[in-house]
């Protein structure tokens, strides 16, 4: 059993003008099995719901909570938060000058599960995930992000998703950049990931073309740093005829 | 009375020492050195001390020797000394260390020179002088460690064709003082790769000039610091492009942390009129890990002839970069190794340029040194 439970999150910015508030009171729960889908238009803060359970450092949690199987994640560092179990594919990759994927990974796993990985197994693993993802063997070879075209960092970053195996996938527009044979290779992926026991999945998106590959179980509707309205995979095509117009214009007149 | 230097690009030398007058500090090649720091090597500290003890570890195929200055044919490389340091050290010396490798030679094996300074109160002076012959290849290593107020100068002809390695690793113990002036003349076709490692020292100051004798040749420096707090450590480049379609590729990269850790880098390039045709490029880059660090970065490119084929140079110093730490921490990784992973990514690419697998090897075990002395002890 796993679950992630994110409650009236708040969370603000440093600006040069003070603190910006950006997310001003998230609610959401994501139960081992389920897929949720998070949509909504650029700058609504999408990527700050994803970092902020992450924990990266830009952003301040000024009221809420998040908790994965009761634990307090906004307690954990980083990396505490994921060897919990938390993962977040980013929806811009950080280049590490110098430093080999292969080497990357093996540090990751290792640091993961407290020991080593059988060398031998690994090998096997690395070069098998990175096949799947349609990833060249000398991939691991190449530093972290460094001159990987847009797809290559989306594709390497489910590759990992699959090595590192962790509870909860964050997805952060991984689809964004595909074209749809990329796309099509990541979401079975991400497919082959959630397949397994105990696996939840947060795909946060722009477009619902990859909610045709990767069929969520909920879609939320997420406008102006709330959800603004929640519902099944129906949703979604509500959105794609619609737009966020409605959602918008409600936020701006409320 | 001094000299009378109209660009610092432009150096005008003299063997008369009562032509070097002794530095102030607002001399434009003195003004980030701390020359109270120097132990009297650039004013009248004796140097006749022989407080270092020197190995040497040489293949067959090359003649390594004391020669007396006389015979030795110091200054081959054009040397001429533009400062009071080597202008005392080119008086001082009675012998030259020569490393002198034969025309059509291959050495095998490096040709390793180990100097352990033994403490010494008194500053200690040598030359040295390498000499690889037309169409010969050589690796040249001089380790420096211990404790010394040492001060050098060093000289290097590579004949047409040949191609010298030479790589310098300054090891040195805390209260060591160092000032190299180099001088290096590349022949015809030939090449030079200058490889430059510090980590020890309180003050160490290099200084080093390449030259072609001919067209076609190339020079490559290469150079890797890493300054704890308080260490002063200073890499004076000049790559003087006099002859027609030569090449000089420059790369320096340096991390600092603690309190005091100062890094200087000139890297001076000037491109003669007659230097048509040539290529040329540098740049410096600096990781500072901790607060009070000051990394000071000054390329300078002098062109005389529009008929090159390139120049470019690129200097930036950066701290540790958050985005990276936080991706590499977002997949488990802790802290410490993720600062880890991020400076041995930082040294990599230089460190795989050597091209001396022994040094390669020896280097990424003294980078996992420093960074265990300090990184991972939580400077931050
Ligand atoms: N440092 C900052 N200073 C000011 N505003 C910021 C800062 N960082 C983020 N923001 C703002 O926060 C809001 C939310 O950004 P976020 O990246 O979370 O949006 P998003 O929904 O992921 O958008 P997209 O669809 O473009 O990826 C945006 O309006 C953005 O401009
Ligand atoms: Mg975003």
């Amino acid at each position: 059993m796993t679950t992630l439970e994110i409650k009236d999150l708040q969370v603000s910015v440093a600006t040069d003008d003070g603190a910006k508030e950006i997310l001003k009171g998230v609610t959401l729960t994501i139960k081992d099995g389920e897929t949720h889908a998070i949509m909504g238009p650029n700058g609504s803060g999408k990527s700050t719901l994803a970092y902020s359970v992450a924990g990266h450092p830009k952003y301040d949690v000024t009221g809420g909570s998040v908790t994965l199987d009761g634990e307090d994640v906004l307690a954990m560092s980083v990396d505490e938060r994921a060897r919990a179990g938390l993962f977040l594919a980013m929806q811009y990759p950080v280049e590490v000058p110098g430093v080999s994927v292969s080497n990357f990974l093996r540090t990751a796993k290792t640091a993961l599960d407290g020991e080593a990985p059988k060398l031998r197994t690994w090998v096997k693993d690395v070069n098998a995930a990175l096949e799947q993802l349609n990833l060249d063997p000398t991939f691991g070879t190449r530093n972290v992000n460094e001159g990987f075209s847009g797809g290559e960092k989306k594709r390497h970053e489910i590759a990992q998703l699959e090595l590192l195996n962790p509870k909860m996938a964050i997805l952060d527009e991984t689809d964004s950049g595909l074209d749809i044979d990329a796309l099509k290779v990541v979401s079975a992926g991400v497919n082959r990931f959630r397949e397994q026991e105990g696996k939840g999945v947060l795909l946060i998106t722009h477009y619902t073309r990859i909610l045709r590959y990767i069929e969520p179980d909920f879609v939320h509707v997420f406008v102006d740093g709330r959800i603004a309205e929640q519902g099944g995979p129906e949703l979604a095509d509500a959105l794609e005829a619609e737009g966020y117009d409605k959602y918008i214009k409600a936020s701006i007149g409320g | 009375m001094g000299l009378e230097v109209t660009s610092h690009l432009h150096p005008v030398g003299s063997f008369d020492l009562s032509d070097h007058p002794v530095p102030t500090g607002r001399e434009e090649v003195w003004r980030f050195t701390p020359l109270k720091r120097l132990k009297g090597l650039h004013d009248g500290a004796a140097l006749t001390g022989d407080g270092i003890d020197l190995k040497v570890e040489a293949p067959e195929g090359v003649n390594v020797a004391r020669v007396d200055v006389a015979d030795s044919g110091r200054g081959r490389s054009g040397f001429v000394p533009t400062d009071r340091v080597s202008a005392r050290v080119w008086d001082a010396t009675t012998g030259v260390f020569t490393v002198d490798v034969p025309a059509d030679t291959e050495l095998a094996e490096p040709v390793v020179v180990s100097l352990t300074g033994q403490g010494g109160d008194e500053a200690v002076a040598g030359q040295l002088l390498v000499t690889v012959g037309s169409h010969s290849s050589a690796t040249v290593v001089a380790r420096f460690q211990g404790s010394a107020t040492f001060a050098d100068n060093v000289e290097f002809v590579v004949g047409d064709g040949a191609r010298l390695t030479y790589v310098t690793i300054q090891d040195w113990d805390d209260d060591a003082v160092h000032h190299s002036t180099q001088r290096a003349v590349v022949g015809r076709d030939a090449s030079l790769k200058h490889v430059a490692v510090t980590f020890g020292g309180d003050v160490v100051r290099h200084d080093v000039t390449a030259t072609y004798d001919g067209s076609g040749g190339s020079v490559e420096m290469l150079g890797l610091y890493f300054a704890d707090a308080g260490q002063h450590i200073e890499h004076r480049l000049f790559v003087d492009h006099n002859e027609p379609k030569t090449s000089s590729n420059v790369l320096y990269k340096g991390a600092l942390q603690g309190q005091g850790a100062h890094t200087v880098w000139i890297g001076n390039v000037l491109i003669r009129k007659e230097a048509e045709g040539i290529e040329t490029y540098e740049e410096n880059r600096n990781l500072v890990l901790s607060d009070g660090c000051q990394a000071d970065s000054v390329p300078n490119l002098e062109i005389e002839t529009g008929e090159i084929e390139g120049a470019g140079h690129a200097s930036a110093t950066a701290r540790f970069d958050d985005e990276q730490l936080f991706y590499l921490r977002s997949r488990g990784v802790g802290e410490k190794e993720a600062r880890r992973l991020v400076v041995h990514g930082f040294f990599t690419d230089l460190i795989r340029k050597i091209g001396v697998p022994e040094i390669e090897e020896s280097l990424t075990s003294t980078v996992e040194a420093e960074l265990a002395k300090n990184v991972l002890e939580g400077v931050f």
